[in-house]
């Protein structure tokens, strides 16, 4: 199963005007548009796990309605953010490890 | 005893899909018995989905508890892998970890008492290998500073309770066990000489030759139903969960008053820090005990002060977020021993319940004592200490109703 971005325009719930953001994931920039979720930028990219369990575990969107905790990410240094939840802001910096080198 | 009459191949109907319940059915029906397994609710979903998943002896006194608690322990550490080759890989696992326990303290007198209390359980055959502080530390990097020393008990494990309650469900299933969940349990069904030959439920009769009443805090309503007597009570317990991160604690870790909480009587709230790590990453804090009845309502205090106190153990904890709660209800006994065994005054009657916060630990063992207890096999430990009918319970029991006792035979009250 991939996943992939429809293009604002022809978003069938709500089509708009595509407005382009970046944001820089692990320091990688990622394209989304306005709008989206930080999880849904990610999922736009075609990412679903950003996450690992300690066994190993991928991690991603589990609910997509803020209950599971399982698509924590640091944003802007503020860490145990939902990607879920987090509205995407052009420039944030979003850390998916957010416990490495602490 | 009650078991006259009561031959191997008889149907069992065992009231509670919980861990206790489950373990009751696995035996009863790997011994031969044809068992039906109800529960109001679903599998599991009552107290075995509100605790941590300790599997402790460091928290146990010699004593019957103790006893029973060795052999189930061991019983476990076999049954994760018998669980998993029965059920093959599909089936999730039961997470059963010897993480091993640490109990700390931060005085003198704390460590004396610990050292004590180690010394008995030792004489008995319990690993309880004192600490200094540095290597409490080494087990535990990120120990506060103040810790003094403490024990370490390797036989302390965990696993997942809900998925070994629904692991051995699974198993009890596969040796013809029916479990029927969303079944309520209203009354009696009483035979010749009052016995009790089934319940009447929700959903139709359940004849059987003997019922198990293993309904965890809820067993005295469900005895009441059936026209008996036990005198279990909910005791609320409270569990902090962090949000995931990766692995700073590595074993269940508390702190040295623990021990007196679980032993006490009280109704009012105590608490004191008793913190773990799970395999998704987050970190259980507890605990707590008050007697509330089955007020589901969440104060602000309880949480207060598990924080507080797990802060004391594990400083980094004041930086770390909580991204849930939840609360559950143990199933207290005024001696603090299981019950398990046939009601001394309603023939067909037996229970297996009363294990505040060990069932999931004490489990199988309860469920092979109730099963050998029940089908007349020979047990793994003494049972008496465990018998309904014991004093110590049977003291607390309420004079006789003086009207006539409703939907029961009157030998269900003495």
């Amino acid at each position: 199963m991939t996943s992939y971005r429809v293009p604002a325009g022809s978003d069938p719930i709500e089509p708009g005007a595509d407005r382009p953001l970046t944001i820089r994931v692990d320091g990688e920039p990622v394209t989304g548009t306005a709008g989206q979720t930080i999880a849904g930028v990610l999922l736009g990219a075609g990412q679903r796990q950003w996450r690992t369990t300690r066994d190993g575990a991928p991690r991603g969107v589990f609910c997509g309605i803020g209950v599971c905790f399982d698509c924590v990410v640091e944003v802007n240094g503020l860490r145990d953010v939902r990607a879920c939840l987090r509205r995407a802001q052009d420039g944030d910096v979003v850390a998916t490890t957010p416990e490495a080198g602490r | 005893m009650s078991d006259e009459g009561v031959d191997v191949a008889a149907d069992v109907v065992v009231v509670g899909a919980g861990i206790v319940g489950a373990a009751c059915a696995r035996s009863l029906a790997r011994a031969g018995a044809r068992v039906v397994v109800l529960d109001r609710d679903a599998a599991a979903s009552g107290t075995s989905a509100h605790g941590e998943g300790n599997l402790l002896v460091s928290d146990k006194g010699p004593g019957p508890e103790l006893d029973l608690a060795q052999e189930s322990l061991r019983r476990w550490a076999a049954l994760a892998g018998e669980l998993a080759e029965e059920l093959g890989p599909r089936f999730p696992s039961v997470e059963h970890d010897a993480k091993g326990g640490l109990v700390v303290v931060a005085s003198a007198d704390g460590l004396a008492g610990l050292r004590e209390f180690a010394a008995g359980q030792r004489e008995v055959g319990v690993e309880a290998v004192e600490v200094s502080g540095d290597e409490a530390r080494e087990l535990e990097p990120d120990l506060a500073p103040g810790v003094l020393g403490g024990i370490y008990y390797p036989q302390d494990a965990q696993l997942q309770p809900v998925a070994a309650a629904e692991a051995l469900l699974a198993s009890a299933r596969r040796a013809g066990a029916v479990v029927r969940t969303g079944v309520e349990v209203t009354g009696p069904l009483l035979g010749a000489h009052g016995r009790l030959v089934g319940v009447s439920t929700t959903r139709g009769d359940v004849a059987a030759g003997a019922v198990v009443v293993a309904a965890g805090p809820w067993s005295a309503q469900v005895a009441d139903r059936l026209g008996a007597w036990l005198p279990v009570r909910p005791r609320r317990g409270v569990v902090l969960v962090t949000t995931p991160m990766r692995q700073r604690i590595h074993h269940k870790v508390y702190d040295g008053d623990y021990f007196a909480a679980t032993q006490s009587a009280g109704a009012e709230l105590q608490t004191s820090a008793v913190v773990e790590s799970t395999r998704g990453g987050t970190v259980l804090i507890g605990s707590s005990r008050e007697q509330v009845g089955f007020d589901e309502r969440l104060g602000a205090e309880v949480l207060t002060q598990m924080a507080r106190r797990a802060v004391a153990v594990f400083p980094f904890l004041a930086r770390t977020n909580v991204m849930r709660s939840y609360l559950g209800f143990r199933p207290y006994v005024p001696d603090h021993l299981p019950v398990i065994g046939a009601d001394p005054a309603l023939p067909g009657l037996w229970f297996a319940t009363g294990h505040e916060g060990a069932g999931v630990g004490l489990a199988p063992a309860t469920g092979d004592l109730l099963a050998a207890a029940l089908l007349g096999l020979s047990p793994a430990v003494d049972p008496d200490p465990y018998a309904p009918g014991r004093t110590t319970l049977q003291d607390l029991r309420p004079a006789p109703d003086p009207r006539p006792a409703q939907g029961a035979h009157e030998g269900a009250r003495t």
